[in-house]
């Protein structure tokens, strides 16, 4: 799914973020990206769905190589993954069917495929029956939860998500994890950064950590590593 | 705010189009004062006939040239009495003692050459004298180089600054959208699929900021065509009014919908950079 050689990136600034990096990630996989901030965490997903471009190395994801890739063939490749924030990225004006439906009427999907597909997923996250709701009246889980049904919405081989539980609470959380796994389960690889010690401990997966712009650990049902 | 831009491209499509009007009537007039530029070749009292013709014969020879016509000294005096009217006839004594010269009549084929041609006439044999209006005719050549050359910079001018205002109206809808279009980016939207309705927006706001410069050039130039006296002095003839107001309609709906488009491209532009 994801294969990086020797990666480096510096940003225009002249700060240096991830310095040589390299890894692969299978399809279906379920990683922890782990480190303290300003490690370089953000940098790698950012390269992944090409918001930022790798200074030098080499990066294909999904079998398509990010830095030879010219500007119009990136909604495509974005059109394959999701993307989960911190802070949800929802849109305030407009109701949670609506937020889902926007995903793919820019895909430019028909009306009829979108109707059904984002009561799927809306159904997916628990969240049918709040469909006419706007974002400001949902809990922070929820909001999150509408985020997720945006992100799979267009049935994406892969889901980034940059910290999601890190605006939530414990139990909110696990709720959020517990979809996550749910949508690993059917086949979508999964990179999720995160600074939750108890999750990362818990559900054992693949934890990569990075410092410093380098990868310093990468383990198979790994631990957290670091003192919450 | 939108109000503000259509108001910025109304007031420059009313200038830019003031001044085509003035620019394009200048210059009608100004060619057709230069296609009325000809030399007058009087030639020698004393020449004989055949050294008029001889005369004729290098004439042609001339290159650049796109007309020459003859007229005897007979000619010349029924045109002059013809031209004084009732005073005329005081010229019928000279009819059995003709003062004046056979003439050439010269035409250049382009007005500008046409100094170097009666130069070039001046140093032929039997040449009495070269008349074109030489002052007249470069001041004239002179002044509708400058006419042209300020109206083009001023018109260029005002496109600039209609575009830099309505680009900057279209930056302040795009900042308050930049959060969809950032997610937009980010579930894959396409270049165009984002950029499509600033796109319309800009074609939009040119397209309503041309209907008042349009109606007031139409009525406009009615008044100036038929109510405002010009064609008292015959010299003066400005352009028809069809189909000149249809085609400058045209070129101010043109100017307008292109400043809007280039305005609404250029200022997505560097939000698509993400």
């Amino acid at each position: 799914m994801i294969e990086m050689q020797d990666v480096q990136k510096t940003y225009p600034n002249g700060v240096s973020a991830l310095n040589g990096v390299s890894i692969t990630i299978e399809d279906g996989e379920f990683v922890y990206l782990v480190g303290q901030s300003g490690a370089g965490k953000s940098t790698f997903i950012k390269l992944i769905f090409r918001e930022e471009v790798a200074t030098s190395g080499k990066i294909e994801v999904n079998g398509k190589d990010l830095l030879n890739m010219k500007w119009r063939e990136v909604p495509l490749l974005r059109r394959d993954i999701g993307v989960v924030y911190q802070d949800f990225k929802l849109l305030p004006k407009l109701s949670v069917y609506e937020n889902v439906a926007f995903a793919l009427e820019v895909v430019e999907e028909s009306p009829r495929h979108i109707r059904k597909r984002v009561m799927e997923v809306l159904d997916q996250v628990g969240l049918k029956n709040k469909a006419r709701f706007i974002p400001d009246e949902l809990s922070g889980g929820e909001q999150q939860r509408v985020a997720i049904a945006r992100a799979i919405a267009n049935y994406p081989k892969l889901l980034i998500a940059d910290e999601p539980t890190g605006n939530l609470d414990p139990d909110t959380s696990w709720g959020i994890m517990k979809i996550l796994e749910e949508i690993n389960a059917s086949g979508t690889t999964i990179i999720m950064a995160t600074h939750s010690k108890d999750i990362v401990n818990t559900i054992k997966r693949r934890v990569i950590a990075i410092e410093g712009g380098l990868i310093v650990r990468d383990q198979h049902r790994g631990e957290y590593g670091y003192e919450a | 705010m939108t109000l503000a831009s259509i108001a910025a491209v109304t007031t420059t499509l009313l200038l830019v189009a003031t001044f085509l009007t003035i620019i394009m009537n200048i210059n009608h007039i100004a060619n057709s004062i230069e296609e009325d530029v000809e030399i007058k070749v009087l030639v020698d009292v004393t020449a004989t006939e055949e050294e008029t013709e001889q005369l004729g014969d290098e004439l042609n020879q001339l290159e650049h040239v796109e007309s020459i016509v003859f007229s005897s000294r007979d000619e010349e005096l029924q045109n002059l009495m013809t031209s004084m009217g009732d005073q005329g006839s005081f010229w019928e004594m000279f009819e059995q003692d003709n003062p004046l010269n056979d003439v050439y009549v010269v035409k250049a084929q382009n007005p500008q050459d046409t100094e170097m041609i009666a130069q070039e006439i001046e140093g032929f044999n039997r040449v009495e004298r070269v008349n074109y209006g030489q002052d007249i005719i470069q001041s004239l050549f002179t002044f509708n180089n400058f006419a042209r050359n300020i109206g083009l910079v001023l018109i260029i001018a005002l496109v600039f600054t209609a575009i830099f205002l309505i680009s900057n109206t279209i930056k302040i809808t795009i900042y308050a959208r930049r959060k969809e279009i950032e997610i937009m980016k980010l579930v894959g939207a396409t270049n165009w699929f984002i950029r499509w309705p600033f796109f319309v927006e800009g074609l939009l706001l040119g397209v309503l900021g041309s209907i008042i410069p349009i109606a007031i050039l139409f009525s406009g130039y009615y008044y100036l065509n038929h109510s405002a006296g010009l064609d008292q002095f015959d010299f003066i003839q400005i352009l028809p009014y069809h189909p000149f107001v249809w085609q400058l309609s045209g070129i101010v709906l043109l100017i307008g919908a292109s400043i809007g488009i280039w305005g609404s491209v250029m200022s997505v532009r560097k939000f698509l950079k993400v």
